[in-house]
């Protein structure tokens, strides 16, 4: 262990406090706004703490009664859970079998490339087909064609993330349950899946934060309370017509509370998805 | 079992996933190349052929090469901001000191963020009259007077890079914390013996272990950068003056608010060859940096 | 013979079929509206909750945008079977949603009285090649608001009825140290600008086309810009106005950080809320300002209306919809944010009381406004004129050339 002279060691913690400020700021200044009332927000000089906590507009966005600014919030939240619920399911539906697949016959590695190369479209390049196509069957500014394009998104990431899982399981371990007598399937069921379960909670956890996240298409394919997504519904908020900044900051602070719960709890899961498994933004 | 059986059985656990992909994104820009030949609209009917006239106008249009400009200097300066800060704070956080399991948790924050949330966040924070940022700056006496952060094309991309970056670095962050902590103990200690000055130390001992995952990181957010949406939707919609339209901005523009489905096809297309030129130029550095490092 | 009774028979029952369940069962109508700016989203909710109260069966779900998301969205939602029935729409948009057939021609809908109740420039805003295409809905113009508490310490007894007295008067408000930059505008890179622009090249005497060509960039159209870079770059005009759409705008003057404001009708009563401006009772308002020997005063079209989209499977409910948020009734009951399209309402004591000021400023402003161009590339040639005026705010380019590329960038 090397030795550290004190002057270096204020040096680090300076550093560190300098670095948690950085992070931790832009976050406290929104959870701040969401609760400060308009007319503090407005205050030339700025007042950084409210005088009295104001958690209204939480009440506000998360109401449910019928035809109010809530029910539009909450459903803009439903649609998020559902499509991202439902885009998750159907990648990891694909990406178990084909990361297993290429994983142990890495002669049909190359299939796997050509979909993971897929990941350098920009989605402007696929936009207009996907539009026409949701509209001819009638998918359009609907939670299943949206969950459907994002398996744009999702099923490579998983698949890739899958088939990193089922390289570190040795294939011995299949090749014995074979040999006393177990079909395929029964391995997999039985061996093989028990073993990837942890991959495979990184990859759904992975593929729930991209759909989230997701903002492009569901700007293009939704148009209402039906279909439309948390995101569109901020960048709405956020789009200079709203005038109370609490507001805003209210709906940012709810949007990102699912992800950044996940990601504290689950942080060990992510971290080692995103290094083992390559990495993703 | 034969490797044939093995190879059809293999084939047949991609099948869904290759008849979904061919669906949702092999089948579209089949599309997307059949459409940027035709003048087509967004609505309505199929259009006529037109050859290479999208392309031609487009390529030849002060839009596209302003674009093309911003975007780069967009992807450029963000992701090398992401890469600097992201190593520094990594190197950082693999020092001991107390409170260091807390601060690597929150670096997890930013990045689990949703983009568009960052995005809205930042628009506050830069808000020309009642912002945050105008009023520390002013408060603590280093400008005189609030300014128009995404206002003034001298200072929109920054601001957005800003906004940008501080959502980003801490994912490499995280990447490269994970990379030193592989460095082996006896290794760095050697050099210490050798009598390697810390940054002899760290070009040389250090610097070759991050090199591979950094790489990665590298294409991947470059690649991300390139086609950025989302955050200058939100904060600017590409203003002032077209000072942060980004590619993807002018395609969406061409596409769907000017409905020109066909032209705004080939400038999708010409976006998707410049990635991939530039996804294939990095793919060989990795390769290259891969191999050399270890 | 016989065959012809049996196809009747069927039809018949067929219709009967499509109609019986339709009586009883409830219609969902989808319509889309813009976040605040004229009628708050709260009026908009409670207008239509009058309206399914009296129509038990028809459910409305109601969707708001930003204004700068209206037209891609209700373009986009066109692709999609279950669209939007109702959507509003500006001014600007007509000639392109008739083109492309966003709209249904509802010209046959319009009754006589109607047509004799609401004022002829309201009607400019549904029109496109002689038909009908929707209702108009919410009558608007830019107006001048000002600061009356700031005017008086600058000793200015009357506002403006010039643009060049404007800029003198902010002079004198910023010489006395009042305000820094007394005046306010939209100036984003965005429609808003170009609604500004449009109230000075109405003041000018400019003109958008000639014979289907560019003319902006002659005359009115140069003087106009030229105007808007003079006030930016004399420090009169809050530099951050290229950053504002019209809620900053709002904001601004409602926190008393601007003398001279350009605004939509619906911030002289908002303003005037004790509840959220520190300026209310002191906000004035007249129409916007002439140019000598030109104009008497300036005023843009920036009036929306609400029309039936192609796609609806429920014209006729849609239309039940729209006579109902265009009627008389709720117009006057909701007309302190807009103010009603029926002639008679502005001499009706109930729309008038308290805000006397609007309604002197709205009998002239209303009867001054000037359009934007009706074009189906609308869109382009606003993008275009976005461009020049903000690369001419921003010194990036002089207005007689940035105006000259806009032309050629226009699309038309």
């Amino acid at each position: 262990m090397e030795r550290r002279s004190s002057a270096f060691t204020m040096f680090i913690y300076a550093c560190a406090l300098l670095l948690a400020a950085i992070i931790l700021a832009p976050i406290a200044w929104l959870f701040i706004m969401s609760i400060s009332p308009a007319a503090d927000l407005a205050a030339k000089p700025l007042r950084w703490w409210p005088q009295a906590a104001d958690f209204s507009r939480y009440q506000t966005l998360l109401s449910t009664a019928e035809n109010s600014a809530g029910a539009a919030f909450t459903s803009s939240l439903r649609n998020s859970l559902e499509i991202a619920g439902m885009a998750t399911l159907a990648a990891l539906a694909l990406a178990i079998p084909a990361g297993w697949a290429v994983s142990r016959t890495p002669a049909i590695g190359w299939s796997l490339s050509m979909v993971i190369a897929t990941y350098m479209l920009p989605p402007v390049a696929l936009a207009v087909p996907l539009y026409m196509g949701l509209s001819h069957l009638g998918l359009l500014n609907n939670v299943f064609g949206l969950a459907l394009v994002y398996l744009t998104i999702l099923a490579p990431f998983t698949t890739w993330l899958m088939k990193s899982g089922f390289d570190s399981i040795p294939r011995e371990i299949e090749a014995a349950a074979m040999i006393d007598g177990a079909g395929l399937f029964q391995t997999l069921r039985i061996i093989t899946l028990p073993l990837a379960a942890p991959v495979m909670a990184t990859s759904a956890l992975f593929a729930v934060l991209l759909a989230w996240d997701e903002f492009f298409y569901a700007l293009l394919f939704t148009s209402d309370q039906r279909a439309k997504t948390l995101t569109v519904a901020i960048a709405d908020l956020a789009g200079g017509r709203v005038s109370d900044y609490g507001l805003i900051a209210t709906a940012g602070v709810l949007a990102a509370l699912p992800p950044v719960l996940i990601g504290l709890v689950m942080q060990r899961a992510l971290i080692s998805g995103l290094t083992s498994g390559g990495v993703k933004g | 079992m034969s490797s044939t059986w093995m190879t059809t059985r293999a084939w047949l656990l991609m099948l869904p996933l290759l008849v979904v992909m061919v669906a949702v994104i092999g089948w579209p820009l089949v599309d997307t190349v059949g459409l940027s030949f035709t003048d087509a609209k967004l609505v309505g009917t199929g259009g006529n052929y037109v050859g290479f006239d999208n392309y031609a106008n487009m390529l030849s249009s002060s839009n596209f090469s302003r674009t093309l400009v911003t975007t780069t200097l967009f992807a450029v300066i963000s992701v090398a901001a992401e890469m600097v800060i992201g190593v520094l704070a990594a190197l950082l956080l693999n020092q001991q000191f107390h409170g260091r399991a807390v601060l690597r948790a929150l670096m997890i924050l930013p990045w689990a963020l949703p983009t568009v949330v960052n995005a809205t966040l930042w628009r506050l924070i830069y808000n020309p009259e009642y912002g945050a940022l105008n009023a520390a700056l002013t408060q603590l006496n280093l400008i005189d007077a609030y300014r128009s952060w995404l206002g003034e094309p001298g200072t929109a991309l920054t601001a957005l890079i800003v906004a940008d970056c501080w959502k980003n670095f801490p994912l490499v962050a995280l990447i490269a914390l994970a990379a030193l902590q592989a460095v082996p103990r006896d290794i760095t200690a050697a050099s210490l013996v050798d009598g390697a000055g810390p940054f002899n130390r760290f070009r040389f001992v250090i610097l070759p272990y991050l090199a591979g995952p950094l790489m990665v990181a590298l294409v991947l957010r470059t690649i991300e950068a390139f086609k950025v949406f989302d955050i200058i939707w939100v904060m600017t919609r590409g203003g002032p003056a077209n000072s942060t339209r980004t590619l993807s901005i002018l395609v969406y523009q061409e596409a769907f608010s000017f409905q020109r489905a066909g032209s705004g096809a080939s400038l999708a297309l010409i976006v998707t060859l410049l990635v991939t030129v530039l996804a294939v130029a990095y793919a060989a550095l990795v390769k290259k940096t891969a191999g050399s490092a270890v | 013979m016989l065959k012809t009774i049996t196809k009747t028979l069927v039809g018949a029952v067929f219709a009967g079929g499509l109609l019986v369940p339709h009586a009883f069962a409830e219609t969902t109508l989808n319509a889309l509206f813009m976040a605040q700016a004229a009628y708050s989203e709260a009026d908009v909710r409670a207008m239509t909750d009058a309206f399914t109260k009296a129509n038990p069966d028809v459910k409305v779900n109601l969707e708001f945008v930003p204004y700068e998301g209206l037209h891609d969205k209700t373009v986009l939602a066109q692709g999609s079977g279950g669209g939007y029935d109702v959507v509003l729409f500006d001014v600007i948009w007509p000639a392109e949603y008739a083109t492309n057939k966003v709209l249904v021609d509802v010209s046959s809908k319009i009754t006589d009285d109607m047509k004799k109740g609401v004022l002829p420039g309201a009607w400019t805003t549904v029109q496109y090649d002689g038909k009908y295409y929707g209702m108009p809905w919410i009558l608007d113009t830019k107006y001048l608001f000002y600061n009356k508490d700031i005017l008086e310490k600058a000793g200015i007894k009357t506002p403006p009825k010039t643009w060049e007295e404007l800029g003198a008067q902010a002079k004198t408000i910023q010489d006395k140290g009042l305000l820094k930059t007394p005046i306010a505008w939209s100036w984003s890179q965005a429609e808003a600008a170009i609604c500004d622009y449009t109230t000075l090249v109405s003041a000018y005497g400019g003109d958008f086309l000639k014979d289907g060509k560019p003319d902006f960039q002659n005359g009115g159209g140069l003087s106009a810009l030229k105007y808007m870079v003079d006030s930016y770059k004399s420090g009169l005009t809050n530099p951050n106005s290229k950053e504002f759409l019209e809620e900053d705008v709002r904001k601004v003057f409602e926190n008393g950080d601007a003398a001279f404001a350009l605004n939509w009708t619906y911030m002289y009563n908002m303003a005037n809320d004790p509840k959220d401006s520190k300026v209310a009772g002191k906000v004035g308002v007249v129409p916007a300002p002439g140019v000598t020997g030109i104009s008497e005063v300036s005023a843009v079209n920036g009036s929306m209306g609400l029309g039936v989209t192609a796609v609806s499977k429920h014209p006729d409910e849609a239309w039940k919809y729209i006579e109902y948020m265009t009627s008389q009734a709720t117009q006057n009951q909701y007309a302190k944010l807009s103010l009603p399209i029926w002639a008679s309402s502005y001499d009706d004591p109930a729309v008038t009381k308290g805000q006397e000021e609007l309604i002197a400023a709205a009998k002239l402003g209303l009867a001054a406004m000037y359009p934007r161009p009706t074009t189906p590339k609308y869109q382009e040639l606003s993008t275009a004129l976005q461009q020049a005026i903000q690369e001419s705010l921003l010194g990036q380019s002089s207005p007689e050339d940035a105006l000259k590329t806009a032309a050629q960038n226009s699309g038309l």
